[in-house]
């Protein structure tokens, strides 16, 4: 019966598979930016309606009513074949915000931490959520024009950050900067995922972090 | 600011529409994609108002809840109680999320998305 919808596009109803990738940072530090420069589509926004208490959506005692608000997550996609799409959802500014942060990141690939180097403390609270949510991160420091430029290795430092941890200079606004700070995500996920397979082959015994 | 002072309106009943409910009738991922069923093609304009937006943005379009709540410019919350509605009904049609369960189908989702973006 179903079937019958996809008929008139000549095609079996295959199975589409989703992934998203994470982008996160201090407010104007270049995530929209960033996933403009590789979105096949403008980056379009969703909102989601809370309490202001933050105690989390949904809620029928609360919403709607006084006290709610709204949290803004700008996205963008990128269809890669006719089953398989990527989606890039910047993460909501306020980090006070943290429920919604965890739908964002269940599932997801992983993430890109964006920096400014003027205001390099904006990104400690995504990095020290990823790593207790254990999801692969990456620390991409935006080039501003007229920003200091400091050695990767300084920003390391400031952010202590683990070695494994890839970190990379971008420029949010060209695609070709966008494209492989998406490739090395993905690259250091897929390192992350083979040593947590070898960790469970193994049978459960810790290998080196 | 309050939300009664918001200048879009909009918000202030969100779940008009949904008649109140809040609570979806299955969880639904932010990238999770639907498509419009052939059921949704035929039936969906007489589901009301915003079901029949919602199967037409779907129609012979993969699109995401996430892209669904944004074009609809419904909240997320309200958008997710309405496309379950109808995965529910048959008037679309639910397709996988990335899964967390299997490592071996997990790689090989990550190998695809890795070589999707070096031939960008």
């Amino acid at each position: 019966m179903d079937s019958a919808g996809y008929s008139r596009f000549g095609r079996p109803p295959t199975a589409i598979t989703s992934a998203k990738i994470v982008i996160a940072g201090g407010f104007g530090v270049g995530k929209t930016t960033l996933v403009g420069s590789v979105s096949e589509i403008e980056p379009l926004t969703t909102e989601a309606v809370m309490t202001a208490a933050g105690a989390g959506i949904d809620d029928s005692s609360k919403v709607p009513g006084k006290g709610t608000t709204t949290v803004a997550m700008d996205f963008g996609r990128i269809t890669m074949a006719q089953d398989l799409v990527l989606y890039l959802f910047g993460t909501p500014g306020q980090t006070r915000f943290w429920f919604m942060w965890d739908e964002l990141i269940r599932g997801a690939v992983g993430a890109v931490v964006l920096v400014d180097t003027r205001r390099v403390t904006d990104s400690f609270a995504p990095i020290d959520f990823f790593e207790s949510r254990r999801l692969p991160y990456l620390v991409a420091v935006n080039c501003f024009d007229g920003a200091p430029r400091y050695a990767a290795e300084e920003v390391r430092e400031a952010l202590a950050i683990a070695p494994e941890v890839p970190l990379m200079l971008c420029d949010a606004r060209q695609r070709e900067s966008c494209k492989s700070v998406l490739i090395t995500l993905v690259e250091h996920a897929i390192q992350s995922l083979r040593l947590e397979m070898a960790r469970s082959t193994r049978g459960g015994s810790p290998v080196m972090r | 600011m309050e939300a009664g002072q918001d200048p879009r309106g909009a918000l202030v009943r969100p779940y008009a529409v949904t008649r109140g409910r809040t609570e979806p009738q299955r969880d639904i991922a932010l990238e999770a994609i639907l498509l419009c069923t052939g059921r949704g093609q035929q039936e969906a304009r007489f589901a009301g108002r915003d079901k029949h937006v919602i199967a037409s943005i779907c129609d012979g379009r993969a699109q995401s809840l996430a892209e669904i709540a944004a074009y609809t410019r419904l909240p997320l919350g309200v958008a997710r109680v309405l496309v379950a509605d109808m995965v529910a009904e048959g008037l679309l049609a639910l397709h996988e999320v990335m899964g967390f369960e299997d490592a071996d189908g997990r790689m090989e989702v990550l190998e695809r998305v890795l070589s999707g973006l070096r031939r960008l």
